[in-house]
């Protein structure tokens, strides 16, 4: 990652390094630490006791565990479509192709709108579920099904070019070694998919911890059960409660910066292991 | 490069309020969601009546959404000529927290700045199966009520108050009872929308609930325009009356220039044809040669004023809508 190039096309390291800084201070830190100063106005206590109240700690629960939950399954359902992808030819690959982007493009809010019409009790998929005892809509099954909705592209176009770039012959190798198609993916293709499938993981919990569009049309946004923290951050600004708002934006910004810095050392770190393993 | 687009952009909203030279004019109305189609045709009217008795032309924009959310946006440097907002509340902290107007803002125009009123009813869905009358009926065991979240939506504050203004005043009625009626009502809400359109919503399309708590121009939008023969609407003996306020913002319109037509934008609110608009869109005209015209579409029910129920707005923030408040009580995990 940090090996360094030979051939430039930026002009020199230095100023391109400096403009890295000066644009991502411009954009991403001046904007954040300003959300800090924000907050200088409560005491210590008056923090502490604004970001644990019983309300609020139900909100983090949900959030990251919903969140969790749909990059989870966008890890397994999002592989298994990026293979499909990359190793078949059908009829309509071009119509999936573009399918899986369209969360990416659709607002949220529409999505939000139309999971909801489909999931409440009146809906298409609703009023059967409800019949076997399933309530999806107003639960916080239905803020997961949202969170997958809209992270589903980020594991299929991570890795799908990973997934490219793996032979048809490692497959083949492996095979006439006697490998049983288990093995193979265990032994050979999971360990170099698990950076891109981890990248993807990340980008998909990350983006879904700051869903807020498709979420509040589908939640129900009950107080302690379906209430997600960036309604809750809505909910102190409607009351002109800044100080409180950022308070509890604060607390969801260090755990997500702590978990991706966490994630991004294991990427690294699984990448090293893999680039040292023989043969690769 | 994104500096340089940073300045454009800020260069752009600088100059587009000013006075273009060809002597028109621009007049930013920011409000809330209900009064979207009524604005619209008082935007049109009064046009045309500024042009046939000042001969300059004006072009009104509008801004909707949560009124809350509204008010946020003027606070933090929206330049909004006037501001139609839900609630007094909201225009109160256009004051409070940036000075763009000044403290006695609601004295300035006559009725409490609130050239149209409304009030909270009850829609229901056809036949009113569950034969909903009045305010006992929504804390039945068998009956389920869509309000959307007092702390998100001007209107459902208006609900809660209406709410507690009734068992509040009722015969016999007591604080403590006010407290015990909301709070088996709102154990009776199965979804807390954001903001009011979001609560129609789910009523109307989702088929969620038995009986929507909602603003009476909402309400007979969706029974007489929306829903035709799926919805009634039901006007219980006792209600609230909700004003919705206007207001200059001043801090904006001397900078602008515009004070002169945003002052005669909101005076004509106030005139019969103003006043005819807005019965028109359901909202109940102050003018009472205009209510009597309009009598039959506006049935009488006693309305009880925010002063009645829980003093002013700063009261009722801080008592029932605030951290803490009554409202955060209904829903604070119980010993059980």
């Amino acid at each position: 990652m940090s090996r360094p190039t030979r051939h430039r096309v930026l002009p020199g390291f230095r100023l391109s390094l400096g403009f890295s800084w000066f644009y991502l201070g411009l954009i991403v830190l001046i904007p954040l630490s300003s959300l800090f100063l924000r907050t200088f106005s409560l005491s210590w206590e008056e923090f502490w006791g604004t970001v644990t109240t019983p309300r609020a700690l139900a909100a983090y629960r949900l959030s990251f565990g919903a969140s969790l939950a749909a990059a989870l399954a966008n890890v397994v359902f999002g592989l298994l479509v990026a293979w499909v992808l990359v190793r078949y030819r059908f009829p309509g690959r071009d119509v999936l192709e573009s399918l899986v982007d369209l969360p990416f493009a659709l607002p949220t809010a529409v999505a939000g709108l139309t999971l909801t019409t489909l999931f409440s009790s009146k809906g298409w998929y609703g009023q059967y579920l409800e019949a076997l005892g399933l309530k999806v809509a107003y639960t916080s099954v239905g803020v997961a099904i949202a969170l997958t909705f809209i992270g589903l592209p980020f594991v299929v176009r991570t890795v799908q070019p990973v997934l490219e770039d793996i032979d048809v012959d490692v497959e083949e190798a492996a095979a006439t070694l006697g490998a049983s198609p288990w093995q193979t993916f265990r032994r050979v293709l999971f360990p170099a998919l698990f950076p891109a499938l981890l990248s993807g993981f990340t980008l998909a919990f990350a983006r879904a911890l700051g869903e807020y569009g498709s979420v509040v049309f589908i939640s129900g946004n009950m107080p302690l059960r379906t209430e997600i923290v960036p309604l809750l951050i809505i909910t102190r600004l409607e009351q002109y409660d800044y100080a409180g708002a950022t308070a509890i934006a604060i607390v969801m910004l260090g755990a997500s910066f702590s978990l991706l810095l966490a994630v991004n050392l294991l990427h690294r770190w699984s990448q090293r292991r893999l680039e040292a393993r023989p043969g690769a | 490069m994104p500096l340089a687009l940073l300045l454009s952009v800020a260069g752009c909203s600088r100059s587009s309020g000013d006075a273009p030279p060809d002597g028109m004019v621009t007049l930013l109305n920011v409000s809330y969601d209900p009064t979207r189609e009524l604005y619209e045709d008082l935007n049109a009217a009064f046009a045309k009546h500024w042009a046939a008795t000042r001969g300059q032309q004006v072009s009104i924009q509008q801004s909707h959404g949560g009124s809350g959310k509204q008010a946020r946006s003027v606070i933090e440097g929206l330049r909004a000529d006037v501001v139609t907002l839900a609630l007094a509340y909201d225009v109160d902290m256009l004051h409070e927290k940036a000075q763009l107007l000044p403290a006695d803002w609601q004295a300035r125009l006559p009725h409490n700045s609130a050239p149209y009123t409304s009030t909270i009813v009850f829609v229901v869905r056809q036949g009113n199966p569950k034969a909903i009358r009045d305010w006992d009926d929504l804390v039945r065991e068998d009956v389920t009520v869509i309000t959307p979240n007092p702390k998100t939506s001007g209107g459902a504050r208006w609900n809660y108050l209406a709410a507690w203004g009734q068992a509040l005043r009722v015969e016999g009625g007591s604080e403590a009872r006010a407290q015990a009626y909301v709070e088996k009502l709102f154990r009776n809400v199965p979804v807390l929308d954001s903001g009011a359109r979001g609560a129609t919503t789910t009523f109307a399309e989702r088929g969620l609930g038995d009986v929507l708590l909602a603003w009476e121009n909402e309400a007979f939008l969706l029974t007489r325009e929306v829903g035709q023969a799926r919805f009634e609407v039901v006007i219980p003996s006792v209600s609230i009356l909700a004003e919705p306020p206007v207001a200059v913002v001043d801090h904006n319109v001397d900078r602008k220039g515009t004070r002169a037509v945003a002052e005669a934008y909101l005076a004509y609110l106030y005139s019969d044809e103003g006043q005819e608009t807005a019965a028109r869109h359901h909202f109940r005209p102050r003018s009472e040669v205009v209510a009597a015209r309009h009598a039959s579409d506006f049935p009488g029910l006693k309305r009880l004023t925010l002063a009645e129920v829980a003093g002013d707005w700063r009261r009722a923030q801080a008592t029932h809508f605030a951290d803490g408040g009554l409202f955060d009580r209904i829903y604070a995990p119980r010993a059980d």
